[in-house]
């Protein structure tokens, strides 16, 4: 009995080894885990990445550098030791051949070092940690969008052009956040009445609205990304401050999915990106339109990230014919410059883009949609302060 | 620092204060009355939100949608009490966190289902959209007033119900005693369904009038449910006066430790050390507050277990 029951186990190991064999021998699928904020505050900004990445792919043919894409999707609820699992699991059972998506830099910093020492690459569609620009950077690791610092560097300039002598400035208490405040003051040259973090995540801001009423400065800087964004954004206007202290924002707080739920208090606001909806190349039209004819809603910068985030891997992957083991190739391809929704993106040695940074208004069309106009460029070809400090070639 | 700063935060605290108490007013009661710990209250709140949202999109009124969700969640609330709550009475600790906690994420996951796990939008109402001037120099939001207002009124009306009627003797009886209670006649388990109900129309109120200034979204309720628990320890578990001076004592502590320490930090630290410590301490001082008030009254400011 015991070696009949054996041999059946025998036979069902053999033939499943055999179908999985036949499988991989038919097409070498990239598998590609994407790990991304879906649930929660932060959860319209990981959508609209994974819409567009999912969009690129479809107007890719379904493939990237030749081969088949399989994606995988985890959520990581904004929770580092949720990401962290979701990616081991990626790594260890799902064998992926590549890891995107992370939005938030304390999720990506929490599961960095497990990418990488697998050997495998984590192209960043967001999260942009000053950790990884420096002594930190890593042949794994590429960012697509910006380094954390410079939306709010390019914001410190324009507060110094417009001379505001006094500016109060908040961020979530989490890495992006003190990046964030970092960037602006290394721009801005005005004085820094009061530097606030809150809790990431944090949605009601009524106790440091009540601060700015008091500390009466000429500006303030607020980054908050998501819902922590529309929320603070709202309860300025509700305050009363929107007339009284100029509110200045990276383009993560004034973005569509922002708009959309703040709506007319959003009008005039100013605001920094390295991207907007009306640049004029062929790549960003054909997104733009697609995207809002897919998902009926206006792309934010979020989306278009997700968009070159695939554009980037199939530019990666072409030049090495699809093979992810030329590590340094693949790595070398993409620096050299790639095609995007911004035209065409040049990299720094630490994996950051080197690019130019916009101002863009919030103005509301005859038709009374709400859109973001751009209005000037503020840096041209703007790379980051911690890429002296790369090692790498 | 102004006076009108103060001031400005002590609305904030009240407000807060006053809108956790409506969470932790029936969890107090469940807890004192039939021993049953009760995570799921926040689920009840977060389904408050969830209600209000969708009826003030469909009806376009916002006070529609208010008292829309505070009939549906009593009436969810009916059904979970007769059908759940009711088998775990007898039960020890344990079995009832456990049971309870699996009704969050029946809850988390049926909501998810349900509106999907993108934030629902609500909106304040256009009418109290812009700040009111209370003072030379102190304008405050329309929407936070009114708040504070619906919190005071049910409040006062939450006291009148428990120290003034016949029904409120029975719960306070209960609080007290259930056993001695029972046995002078109290219908002990009508009017345990009966609290637990209106404990849970006072979440959704919470739910549905914090929904404009937080989101409305999956899990809101866990962290504002650790907030209340805080709140009724600190009051005493029983006791619905309590827990309104517990949950004011938290809100307002809350608040001016975001307001106030990171700046009293400057003071006494260099910046960088400041702005990590300030956040930090702010966001420990209410367990602070628990700890401190359990070392000196072990049963919370107003016990009611004789």
């Amino acid at each position: 009995m015991r070696s009949r029951w054996a041999f059946g186990v025998v036979v069902v190991l053999a033939v499943s080894l055999l179908v999985s064999g036949l499988a991989g021998g038919q097409a070498r699928a990239l598998r590609i885990g994407f790990v991304s904020t879906l649930s929660g505050g932060g959860a319209a900004l990981g959508q609209d990445v994974l819409d567009a990445f999912q969009l690129a792919l479809r107007h890719l043919g379904g493939r990237l550098g030749g081969l088949p894409v399989e994606v995988l999707t985890a959520d990581d609820q904004l929770n580092p030791d949720v990401a962290r699992a979701a990616v081991e699991r990626f790594l260890r059972r799902d064998r992926v051949d590549l890891v995107t998506g992370i939005i938030f830099s304390n999720v990506l910093l929490a599961v960095g070092d497990l990418v990488f020492s697998s050997g495998v690459f984590y192209i960043s569609p967001n999260a942009g940690p000053s950790e990884y620009a420096g002594e930190q950077c890593n042949l794994h690791f590429l960012n697509v969008a910006w380094q954390n610092d410079n939306m709010h560097e390019a914001m410190g300039h324009y507060a110094t052009l417009k001379n505001y002598e006094t500016a109060f400035i908040l961020a979530p208490n989490y890495p992006a956040g003190r990046d964030a405040l970092a960037g602006f003051k290394r721009f801005y040259k005005g004085r820094v009445v009061s530097e606030v973090y809150t809790r990431l995540g944090q949605l009601d801001y009524s106790a440091e609205i009540a601060q700015i009423r008091a500390a009466r400065p000429r500006a303030v800087y607020a980054f908050y990304p998501g819902a922590m964004g529309v929320n603070f954004i709202k309860q300025y206007a509700e305050a009363g401050l929107m007339q009284q202290v100029q509110l200045l924002v990276p383009g993560f707080s004034a973005d569509a999915d922002v708009i959309r739920a703040v709506g007319k208090p959003m009008v005039g606001v100013f605001n920094s990106s390295h991207w907007a909806l009306e640049l004029f190349n062929p790549i960003n039209r054909r997104f733009v339109d697609d995207f809002r004819r897919t998902y009926g809603r206006i792309p934010t910068l979020y989306a278009a990230q997700g968009y070159d985030t695939a554009l980037a891997i199939d530019h990666g992957l072409r030049a090495v014919a699809g093979d992810l083991g030329r590590k340094a190739d693949f790595r070398k391809a993409i620096l050299s410059g790639f095609d995007s929704t911004r035209g065409r993106v040049r990299f720094n040695k630490n994996g950051y883009p080197i690019q130019d940074y916009y101002l863009r208004q919030v103005v509301e069309l005859p038709n009374g949609e709400i859109v973001n106009r751009l209005r000037g460029t503020i840096f041209r070809n703007h790379g980051d302060a911690y890429a002296g400090k790369c090692q790498l070639p | 620092m102004s006076v009108s700063l103060v001031l400005e935060q002590l609305l904030n605290g009240l407000q807060f204060g006053l809108m956790l108490f409506l969470l932790s007013a029936g969890l107090t009661l469940v807890l004192g009355m039939m021993d049953v710990v009760n995570l799921a209250q926040g689920s009840l709140y977060m389904l408050g939100a969830y209600f209000a949202a969708t009826l003030a999109a469909v009806t376009g009124s916002f006070w529609a949608g208010v008292a829309g969700s505070v009939l549906g969640t009593a009436l969810v609330a009916l059904l979970l009490e007769v059908s759940v709550l009711r088998r775990v009475y007898g039960a020890d600790h344990l079995t009832q966190v456990l049971a309870t906690f699996a009704l969050i994420l029946v809850f988390n996951e049926a909501v998810r289902a349900i509106w999907g796990p993108q934030a629902l939008l609500l909106a304040v109402p256009p009418e109290l959209s812009r700040p009111v001037t209370l003072l030379p120099g102190l304008s405050y939001s329309a929407y936070r007033l009114t708040v504070i207002g619906a919190g005071a009124l049910l409040a006062v009306g939450m006291f009148l119900l428990i120290h003034r009627t016949r029904l409120g003797m029975w719960v306070r009886a209960g609080a007290s005693n259930r056993r001695m209670a029972q046995a002078m006649g109290v219908p002990i388990r009508d009017v345990f369904t009966g609290v637990f109900v209106v404990g849970a129309a006072l979440s959704a109120v919470a739910g549905a009038l914090l929904g404009p200034i937080f989101a409305v979204q999956v899990g809101m309720g866990e962290d504002v449910l650790i907030l209340a628990f805080v709140a009724i320890v600190i009051g005493g578990i029983g006791s619905v006066k309590g827990s309104l001076a517990g949950s004011l004592l938290v809100g307002v502590v809350d608040t001016a430790g975001r307001a106030f320490l990171p700046s009293a930090f400057g003071l006494l630290f260099a910046p960088e050390v400041a702005s990590n410590l300030g956040p930090t301490v702010a966001s420990v001082l209410i367990y602070l507050l628990m700890a401190v008030v359990l070392f000196v009254r072990p049963q919370g400011l107003f016990p009611v277990h004789g």
